[in-house]
């Protein structure tokens, strides 16, 4: 089959105890984009059990179409189980484009589905783009540890595919009752492809907002000193509704948990107001936040590299300057609403 | 019990730094390591050697410089290495690096292959489970912990708010986390072992019986079209005031973009 006889744009509807798992929003966000360039549609690929329901939200959010596999062995994520759906969904409808949201299911299932059709997969990518004259997607990513950048072509094999960083893609705002085509996807004996058994399902209770749906993070590295110190931070992310984040550095050393985590490995965000403080800005975490709408950097060093991606940068020590910002920040919004 | 671990040398991309004037990256002088997701699967498989005896296999793709990493697995107490190295290898994505290295996983019996789950340098946690795919076993991504029950694995996996204790009969593939453990340091004795009694074996082309058309840059359905290094970002304004000064500093740069 011809490289052109493929068509349309697919994106991969990840759920997780049917509900949706943001990122997918922002894969029809961008699918839409590359299937106008591409002068088709956008349908997204719901695989679970029992989530009918969940089609209206993905057509609220811009998909043309949904492909439902609803099957009990989907209920819950397993890698074969899921591969085996979603590669017959591409083999049956043959499309140009899949995107899978770079989570811990789309980075497990997509290498696996990529090997079975023989085709291309790009981890990662913070940006794509249809080239004009080849149609061809232009599929970009960090590497090295966000020390440069690629931009990957994937020329002769189809479906062109690609896993998305969450948190950088946008979604289109909501359109109340829009509606799309739906389509059920027979497969038979979905249950006979476990190879593996779920004996247990342990979830982290986190009581803090997950910080890529965080407007305003406030963010510490190894220069905030000590776990206790984190309390201001978390003072300043209360008094301008936000939450706090940090740098790798204070994961590692146990200071706070992996889901606050700004940077390469961490989380990619885009908050409207992101405060470093005491972070020195490794290339590494620069990767993660550095689309930041406006970025605040308190350091103690000069030369911190932070300072070259921040708007606003002051240098001093952390734990002296955020009490005082508290402070400001809390007499200001209470003059506002006086 | 016959482990193999896949690892991978890689340059510590912690030490990477770019050219200012022209952008490129400098290799010079950056230390080669063994990837940190690939050295905690390995401590794991020596761990399950030391709690239930096992042979523990050694496979890496990549220029013969790699045979360090090897000598490093086998000094910590790795029983054999195999360094998959050929020009014909070269130039290849991640669909042709898994799809050689499975097929030199071939010519080796296994009960369980471990892999890290991605390499710093490229990032892209795929290698593992096309490994297994090309291998036809089952895989499990991201694990935290690693125990075995019997002729099955059990791994504690992890997502992002939530883990699976997922149990699999053997043989299978598991992708290890560096959280997993704390990889344990070569002894002298180890490294003596490492360089006197034990060999790095060396397989090439001819080795394997992949086809050509699976491996290199031809066997590679992706191109790197080009690389750049980010445009970088005009420079802000910077302070030097006293703490109650910045504080005010602050607040009024958040009155004029309206954040207060």
């Amino acid at each position: 089959m011809a490289v052109s006889d493929y068509k349309g744009v697919f994106i991969f509807a990840q759920q997780v105890d049917n509900k949706i798992t943001g990122v997918s929003y922002e894969l029809i966000g961008k699918g839409k984009a590359l299937a106008a360039d591409l002068g088709t549609e956008v349908t997204a690929v719901l695989l679970g059990h029992q989530v009918g329901d969940l089609t209206k939200k993905l057509a609220k959010y811009g998909a043309d179409r949904v492909i439902v596999v609803d099957d009990p062995a989907l209920e819950t994520y397993m890698t074969e189980p899921y591969a085996y759906a979603m590669t017959e969904v591409i083999k049956a409808h043959k499309p140009e484009v899949v995107l899978y949201g770079a989570t811990a299911i789309g980075r497990d299932m997509a290498p696996r589905v990529s090997a079975r059709v023989h085709t291309g997969l790009t981890a990662d990518c913070t940006g794509l783009e249809i080239d004009p004259e080849t149609k061809n997607l232009q599929m970009t990513r960090p590497a090295f540890g966000g020390n440069i950048m690629a931009t990957i072509l994937c020329p002769e094999h189809r479906p062109q595919m690609a896993t998305v960083r969450p948190g950088v893609m946008q979604r289109i705002s909501p359109i109340e009752g829009a509606e799309c085509k739906v389509e059920n996807f027979e497969l038979k004996d979905i249950a006979a492809h476990k190879n593996v058994e779920i004996v247990e399902v342990i979830k982290k209770v986190s009581e803090k907002m997950d910080i890529q749906d965080a407007k305003v993070l406030v963010s510490g590295g190894r220069g905030v000193g000590c776990p206790e110190n984190f309390k201001m931070l978390e003072e300043l992310a209360e008094a301008l509704g936000g939450t706090i984040s940090s740098s790798r550095a204070c994961v590692d050393a146990g200071w706070v948990e992996k889901d606050r985590q700004v940077g390469q490995t961490g989380k990619t965000v885009r908050p409207n107001l992101y405060i470093a403080c005491g972070i020195s800005g490794a290339i590494q975490h620069l990767a993660g936040m550095e689309e930041s709408d406006i970025i605040i950097a308190i350091n103690k060093d000069p030369a911190a590299p932070i300072f070259e991606v921040a708007d606003y940068g002051v240098v001093g020590d952390v734990c002296k300057i955020l009490p005082l910002f508290t402070e400001e920040v809390k007499k200001a919004r209470a003059s506002k609403n006086a | 019990m016959k482990i193999i671990v896949c690892i991978k040398q890689v340059p510590d991309t912690n030490e990477v730094k770019l050219d200012p004037v022209t952008g490129t990256l400098i290799r010079e002088g950056v230390p080669s390591i063994i990837n940190p997701d690939d050295k905690a699967g390995l401590e794991a498989a020596l761990a399950l050697k030391d709690q239930y005896g096992a042979h523990v296999t050694i496979v890496s793709m990549g220029p013969p410089q790699a045979d360090l990493a090897l000598r490093e697995a086998l000094a910590m107490g790795a029983d054999e290495a195999i360094l998959v190295t050929d020009r014909a290898f070269g130039g290849a994505d991640t669909w042709a690096t898994s799809s050689t290295i499975a097929s030199a996983i071939e010519n080796l019996e296994y009960d369980l292959i471990i892999t890290g789950r991605q390499a710093i340098d490229g990032d892209t946690a795929q290698v593992g489970p096309q490994i297994a795919e090309h291998l036809g076993l089952p895989n499990i991504s991201y694990a935290e912990d690693l125990k075995i029950e019997g002729d099955s694995v059990v791994v504690k996996r992890q997502y992002e708010d939530r883990y699976h204790i997922v149990k699999c009969k053997m043989p299978c593939l598991i992708t290890a986390l560096s959280e997993m453990n704390q990889p344990r340091y070569m002894t002298p004795g180890g490294i003596f072992d490492a360089y006197r009694e034990k060999e790095v074996k060396v397989w090439t082309r001819p080795d394997l019986k992949v086809d050509d058309s699976n491996i290199g840059l031809k066997g590679s359905p992706t191109r790197v079209f080009k690389s750049f290094t980010k445009p970088v970002k005009g420079k802000g304004t910077v302070v030097t005031l006293d703490p109650q000064e910045s504080a005010n500093w602050l607040v009024d740069r958040l009155h004029e973009k309206f954040i207060l």
